[in-house]
């Protein structure tokens, strides 16, 4: 891999009365899973925002793979939001047809035998679904596509365990080893076994940045205690 | 497999004493070949980057060797299956007397309880 697939320098984004990213760096290269960490309101979302190119009004500079967030940059990127996309009236197979059409690397096989192992019908009204199913549906969607960065934002926000192994294993099994996985999250525990890189983010800086083996080697603490202390109240 | 690991110790490190582990005790056959890292990273939950270091590290120490193009394999060396099966269990004799020396217990202590659990066991 030549050149960083991510990219980010001095960045920062204001909102009214609150700096949600201040003077951000940034250098992610390919093949790995990292996770970005941080209480609420730390910047995670803006960051990933930002990365989506979903949020433009940044000053500082941003690439992806050499070009700026764009809808050539968005055609790399598969992007779960943090929020449903879906219409109620839809079922997956409208969302299946929506994404064939708007991403040339999506993988309608995949995400039907994805469908499958949900349980889910094709021809079911998402309104119907529960709210749970409803993320695993999207994160199938995201999944699905062939892309070289996908940025999840909390894919496992709102899901059982039984839910949280499954959307673990279409994560680990469905990425391509080239791609780099940026996935935010505050429930540390849960997933720190599939992360091989962290990003901790405290008030819209990166406070700590590593190989996440080498940080438990050297401090001798799970993630998840070390997110504790960082970010003690 | 999932939950078994510890949180605060380095995850590769956790994966190759597993591998240790199922080497020595025979759960893994001599000259058996691995799944692919992906698979093997998908039913521990782990990382691929993750397991494919532990991976690197048993071939360091000789307990799995990689053939071109047709994947990795456990040793067919038999005698060093022995040296490492013998490693494996001062470690776990270090790790008993370390605990035992913790609850207070002297040596002679220990080993009269040791064999004293012992001989309960064989009497059953």
């Amino acid at each position: 891999m030549n050149g960083e697939l991510i990219d980010i320098k001095n960045l920062t984004k204001t909102y009214p009365n609150k700096t949600a990213i201040s003077n951000l760096n940034l250098k992610l290269d390919g093949g790995h899973i990292v996770g970005l960490l941080g209480p609420n309101g730390s910047g995670k979302t803006t960051l990933i925002k930002i990365i989506a190119g979903v949020i433009k009004d940044y000053s500082g500079t941003v690439t992806v793979n050499g070009m700026a967030p764009g809808p050539a940059a968005k055609a790399l990127i598969s992007y779960l939001p943090d929020t449903s996309y879906f219409s109620g009236w839809m079922c997956p197979k409208d969302m299946i047809t929506l994404f064939k059409d708007f991403y040339p690397d999506f993988d309608e096989r995949k995400c039907t035998e994805m469908l499958h192992r949900l349980g889910l019908n094709e021809t079911q009204k998402i309104k119907t679904m529960s709210k749970g199913m409803q993320e695993r549906f999207q994160l199938c969607l995201v999944m699905s596509r062939n892309a070289m960065i996908y940025v999840l934002d909390e894919p496992i926000g709102g899901v059982d365990p039984a839910a949280r192994e499954f959307i673990m294993d279409t994560i680990l099994s469905n990425y391509n080893e080239n791609a780099t996985i940026l996935m935010s999250t505050h429930l540390v525990s849960d997933v720190e076994r599939i992360f091989d890189t962290v990003l901790f983010l405290k008030e819209g800086e990166i406070v700590l940045q590593g190989d996440i083996d080498n940080i438990r080697a050297t401090e001798d603490k799970s993630i998840d205690q070390l997110f504790r202390e960082v970010f003690k109240c | 497999m999932a939950n078994q690991f510890q949180s605060n110790m380095p995850i590769y490190i956790q994966l190759v004493n597993n591998f240790k582990h199922r080497i020595v005790s025979g759960e893994l056959d001599v000259g058996s070949k691995l799944e692919s890292v992906r698979d093997l990273a998908i039913s521990f939950e782990v990382n691929p980057n993750t397991m494919q270091r532990a991976l690197a590290e048993l071939e360091r120490d000789g307990l799995v060797f990689t053939e071109r193009t047709t994947g990795r394999f456990i040793t067919k060396d038999k005698e060093l299956i022995v040296k490492m099966r013998e490693t494996v269990a001062q470690e776990i004799i270090e790790q008993f007397i370390q605990q035992m020396k913790s609850i207070g217990f002297t040596d002679q202590e220990a080993i009269e309880l040791f064999q004293k659990k012992i001989r309960e066991g064989e009497s059953k």
